[in-house]
């Protein structure tokens, strides 16, 4: 059976007349790790908590490895690892404590579970905090006990709710491996408002705001939404600089030369190309051609910061 | 099952693990010695029986089964990891009676804890043991009912105090309903079978049937049911109110 892991099918939630999920379809196949991106308030933790059962569904559903959380929550339940928001966990246990709790209401065996939680503890680096009081516990390692319980069983999905959220750079990066690592067996769902988690884990990327997808795709193609995608740096002298932008801007494949700042005799210019073209080689042979000396030539990949503020300062409009 | 007793024992070691629970341990069993000993002048009259000790049970259950009983979803709500027990593999209903079984097992080891009371009697004179034996019946009962009362009130918030609070004071009007008291402010106006529903809810009058040694079968039933009514309307509680 070829159906996704996750499918997400016309979900609406509804809190009064708020609608925090308005109509959103997408799915997640093994091997996939989703960005489920969006401002606070967008509707990711609702669509997570329907998704996983916690909230009940106002109109349409969702399936996990083809059980219908309205029809046959545990099924669904059974197949899914969660992280909520924040990482609730039972502070007055111990992690070793804890993760035999998770392993018994997942119907492990003694050795079973014995053997999950080695495997997690070790994962997770929380050897040295496993008979200490949760609610004792740092952050970082309170994140990680709640990673723990997600993967104990080994599931085929994962939902992740910021996991990210709140930690020091070396726990980000090492929650980001944690998560690559684990891309190619699983269909992972993370929320992130942070965009260059995007590029770091993610396959693909939805973007909702106000409860509506606003864009669902690669993050090159996120990045090819950016005006500045395939667009070309240059640090020139100005009186290259005003040569330059007249032989550039004569290119059909370029859209528009712009000036940046300049400082020390030095001027930016940014070549951006039309229809977010690739450029780079053909600017360089312009400037070649014409011996101009350029401190320093890149091409830009198109900021997601950008792209995010365009499509949902966009969709709040309407 | 195995969850749901997998539920229950993670509860119940959890009133273990901060002093309280053995704090309220010795508060049980000094009211519980101290009415009998004191108010029922155990000692003075000689008499060997339990009477005193069950007539002050239900006082003292009202107010120490709330406080059982009142963590069992208010913590869960405050911390949010009913987020997390709800969306593991467990049925609201699993949930809630291990929870509720965690407390009623607590309450069981609270009574059992005085049995040295039992022992003194039986030193003391020849009582009648199964009258006793009814007696413990009807306290485990109606600690039970009590019990679910407050698991049921725990899930509409996140204080403790409060479901302690609100619990007590349900609990009290459970109670004082079948006393004459409060009968009396129903005779004369209100038709009879009225009267009759109120009384039949009372607390007081069903212990009163089961300590006096009958074990009596109907009220038994009320318990029972009572609980089961409670645990029913506490899982749907949870199903709406999980996220607010
Ligand atoms: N339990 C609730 N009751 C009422 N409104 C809610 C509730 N949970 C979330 N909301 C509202 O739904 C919207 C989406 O919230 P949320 O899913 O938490 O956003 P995000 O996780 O993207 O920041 C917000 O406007 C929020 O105020
Ligand atoms: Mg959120």
């Amino acid at each position: 059976m070829s159906s996704p892991f996750i499918e997400v099918r016309s979900l609406h939630k509804h809190f009064g007349s708020v609608k925090a999920v308005n109509d959103v379809n997408f799915s997640v196949d093994k091997g996939e790790v989703l960005g489920f991106l969006g401002p606070n308030g967008a509707g990711k933790s609702t669509t997570m908590k329907v998704i996983t059962g916690f909230l009940p569904p106002t109109m349409g559903t969702a399936f996990v490895c083809g059980h219908d959380i309205r029809i046959d929550p545990i099924a669904a339940k059974r197949r899914f690892g969660y992280l909520p928001e924040g990482a609730p966990l039972y502070g007055d246990m111990t992690p070793e404590g804890f993760l035999d709790f998770i392993g018994r209401t997942r119907k492990m065996t003694r050795p079973a579970r014995r053997a999950a939680i080695r495997n997690v503890v070790e994962r997770m680096g929380l050897g040295e905090v496993l008979h200490r009081r949760i609610e004792t516990l740092s952050k970082g390692f309170r994140r990680r006990v709640g990673l723990a319980q997600a993967i104990l069983h080994d599931p085929d999905v994962l939902i992740l709710d910021e996991p990210t959220d709140g930690l020091d750079p070396n726990q980000k990066h090492d929650v980001r491996e944690l998560i690559r690592s684990m891309g190619d067996s699983k269909a992972i769902i993370i929320s992130t408002h942070i965009l260059e988690e995007v590029d770091a884990v993610c396959d693909r990327a939805v973007i909702i705001d106000h409860g509506r997808v606003v864009s669902d795709g690669t993050p090159l193609q996120l990045h090819a939404r950016s005006p500045e995608f395939n667009s070309v740096a240059l640090r020139v002298t100005e009186q290259d600089a005003t040569r330059l932008v007249e032989v550039l801007g004569a290119l059909p494949e370029v859209a528009k030369v712009e000036r940046r700042n300049a400082s020390n005799g030095l001027v930016s210019l940014l070549v951006l190309p039309r229809n977010g073209q690739f450029i780079a080689d053909m600017v360089g042979t312009t400037v070649r051609q014409n011996n101009i000396f350029v401190t320093d030539m890149h091409a830009e990949t198109g900021k997601l910061d950008d792209v995010f503020r365009a499509v949902t300062i966009h969709s709040s409009a309407t | 099952m195995r969850v749901m007793l997998t539920i229950a024992r993670r509860e119940f070691v959890g009133y273990f693990i901060t002093p309280l629970a053995y704090v309220f341990l010795v508060v049980f069993l000094v009211a519980a010695a101290v009415a009998t000993f004191y108010f029922g002048r155990f000692l003075e009259d000689r008499q060997a029986d339990l009477i005193p000790f069950f007539q002050f049970h239900p006082f003292l259950l009202l107010v120490l089964m709330p406080a059982v009983g009142m963590r069992l979803w208010t913590e869960e709500r405050r911390s949010g990891s009913i987020e997390l027990l709800m969306t593991l593999p467990v049925t609201t209903w699993q949930a809630v009676l291990g929870k509720f079984l965690a407390a009623w097992a607590f309450a069981g080891i609270c009574l059992i804890l005085t049995f040295p009371i039992v022992w003194t009697v039986n030193w003391l004179g020849s009582p009648d043991n199964g009258v006793i034996a009814a007696g413990y019946v009807g306290s485990f009962l109606m600690a039970g009912a009590l019990i679910a009362l407050t698991s049921c009130i725990s899930a509409l918030t996140k204080s403790q105090v409060i479901a302690f609070v609100i619990s007590v004071v349900a609990g009290f009007i459970l109670m004082v309903s079948g006393l004459a008291l409060v009968l009396d402010l129903f005779t004369g106006w209100a038709p009879e079978y009225l009267v009759d529903l109120v009384a039949s809810f009372s607390f007081y009058t069903h212990f009163n049937e089961l300590t006096s040694g009958i074990i009596a079968g109907s009220s038994i039933v009320f318990f029972v049911s009572l609980i089961g009514l409670l645990l029913l309307i506490n899982r749907q509680i949870i199903e709406l109110k999980k996220a607010g």
